[in-house]
């Protein structure tokens, strides 16, 4: 709201200002209670454990649980697989999310609305319930090896699952949604008209494609490509389940510390660096395309 | 002229050109629904290893399910932990909308990021540092703090849906109902929530969700009779592969599912009442 004219003038204006200022304070109060919460359960443990890392075991300052993980070739192969895992998620969401984005944004919108729906109904049932369905359809004896066996196209039980197959099939499963709704809505937010020109100035499909259509939804790719690379960073569910121990990611580590060794230190060292990464991601995204855009909660959408 | 020769855009391609589009959506589409829904007609699966489709078709794992004192008891935990959830959520989260929409002040915009870090911070850092924090307060293994955590993880979610909702309201209403003698809180109340009721009711609905499914914060801070049926299921999948679990997905499936026809039917009256 902007400061009503009736506050600039007339003999009470400078009383006038001060209350409405008063009021605007006492309305920004409101936020205190949420305020609060996130403070108390996110922010002072978050800090707290962030003192915790900066003492080695004899509670000594040190920098012992960074440079650690810098010596220790073990963390850095989580950290690689980390990576490397979110990469290859993020890969596949995008070689497969991309055309079934432009594939929804092409047909009617009544069409549209129906495969949407298909895109919803997993994106709102719970993580481990897929990743359980997951397990199951492929395990040994489960019905993704029972039917290409049947079918001849292998002879023996592939090994789909508690390994690095397992755990992409799962997460891109999961992430997929992430990745094609914002795509869809920046799709559809395309003037067709450009892609018209480009055809009407002699381009051909393709080329009104590469050149029109797809720099265009490049925005809404982005913002994608990030959400799914952030939570895959920090994913832990499906690659505990679907990896079988063989796909260590670092919030596994971390799990692993507290529940084993009880060692409050490393771990909130790992957490640090994984927070670090992730803001990294979301900085570097945020100089690109609008933040946002990537966290939904623009003025302008 | 038949469908394959059609032009299926402006730019002269065809339907024919297009196929390959066509069966790649379909494929991915079904890649997304299939392993969803398969649990559903495999729990009710007479053997060990859920075959699909059932040879002999049972109701033995729901048997299982229901007739567990510890499934029950876990599943009950986590329905009370969603519902009070919601009762923490919604009331916090709307009032923060509120304030920082109309105060408009430089700092609302900084609070609002604020309110939203529980969504950037990856949820195993949440998670140990509301353990550690539990600890000392002897937190742990309590409704208490299993609300205020799962509170926390909701807020910017419904935030989010509950400013949107303000943004697409003409605040001149309120004007109107104050200069008219209403006190600011009276015409909240009575011009402004009515209006952006859904955008509540949505917030609420996704509070609901987000704790029932929340597994990482509940592994660490609950547990004994206080376990959720997340962190049950997730204990149990570590091990070995138990069919009963089949049965409890469907239930969950059933319940999100409503949950969200419930937010779709509700957020469609919004356009008929417009």
């Amino acid at each position: 709201m902007k400061p009503q004219p009736v506050l600039s003038v007339g003999a009470n204006a400078k009383a006038l200002r001060k209350d409405a200022q008063r009021e605007r304070l006492l309305l920004f109060g409101l936020s205190f209670p949420a305020l609060l919460i996130v403070l108390l359960v996110i922010v002072v443990p978050v800090g707290w454990l962030f003192w915790l890392s900066l003492f080695n075991d004899a509670g000594v300052l040190s920098t012992y649980n960074y440079s650690r993980m810098l010596e220790s070739k073990s963390y850095l192969r989580i950290f690689k697989t980390t990576f490397n895992v979110s990469f290859l998620t993020t890969l596949i969401c995008v070689l497969i999310g991309y055309p079934l984005a432009y594939f929804l944004s092409q047909i009617s919108r009544r069409w549209a609305a129906l495969g949407l729906i298909a895109v919803l109904l997993p994106f709102w049932t719970s993580l481990l319930v897929r990743t359980y369905a997951w397990l199951v359809v492929l395990q040994r004896k489960g019905l993704v090896n029972q039917w290409g066996i049947e079918l001849g196209w292998w002879e023996t039980p592939l090994r789909l699952v508690h390994n690095l197959n397992g755990t992409l099939i799962g997460m891109v499963h999961i992430m997929l949604p992430f990745l094609v709704l914002p795509l869809y809505g920046s799709m559809r937010s395309i003037d067709f008209d450009y892609i018209k020109a480009a055809a009407n100035l002699g381009a051909n499909p393709t080329k009104a494609f590469w050149y029109v259509f797809f720099p265009l939804s490049l925005p809404g790719l982005l913002a994608g490509i990030t959400v799914v690379f952030v939570l895959c960073l920090g994913f832990f569910v499906t690659p505990a389940v679907l990896g079988g121990g063989k796909v260590i990611m670092v919030s596994m580590k971390i799990e692993t510390l507290i529940d084993l060794f009880f060692n409050f230190g490393t771990a909130s060292a790992l957490g640090v660096v994984l927070l670090v990464l992730t803001l990294g991601v979301l900085f570097i995204a945020h100089k690109l395309v609008s933040l946002d855009k990537v966290l939904g909660s623009g003025d302008g959408v | 002229m038949n469908w394959f020769q059609r032009p299926a855009s402006e730019t002269q391609i065809t339907h024919g050109g297009r196929l390959w589009l066509y069966a790649v959506g379909v494929l991915v589409l079904a890649f997304l629904i299939i392993p969803t829904l398969i649990v559903i007609p495999m729990s009710f699966s007479e053997s060990q290893y859920l075959e699909f489709p059932p040879r002999v078709w049972a109701v033995r794992w729901y048997e299982n399910y229901f007739g567990s004192v510890e499934w029950m008891t876990a599943t009950w935990v986590s329905i009370k932990a969603a519902f009070w959830t919601v009762l923490v959520t919604t009331p916090i989260a709307t009032m923060a909308a509120y304030g920082l929409y109309v105060s408009n002040i430089r700092a609302a915009r900084l609070v609002f990021v604020l309110l939203i870090t529980p969504m950037m911070v990856p949820v195993v850092l949440i998670a140990i540092g509301v353990f550690f924090a539990y600890t000392r307060l002897k937190l742990n293994n309590t409704m208490l703090g299993l609300v205020l955590a799962h509170s926390v993880l909701a807020l910017p979610m419904a935030l989010i849906v509950i400013s949107a909702g303000l943004r697409s309201y003409d605040m001149n209403q309120e004007r109107v109902a104050r200069s008219l003698g209403a006190s600011r809180m009276k015409a909240f109340l009575v011009v402004t929530l009515p209006q952006i009721r859904f955008s509540v009711i949505t917030g609420a609905l996704l509070a609901f969700i987000v704790s029932f499914d929340e597994v990482i914060v509940a592994l660490f801070i609950s547990g004994g009779d206080m376990s959720t049926i997340t962190r049950s299921m997730f204990l149990a999948l570590r091990d070995q592969i138990d069919p009963t679990i089949a049965s409890i997905s469907t239930v969950m499936i059933l319940i999100t599912t409503t949950v969200f026809l419930l937010a779709q039917v509700l957020g469609k009256s919004k356009k008929v009442g417009k």
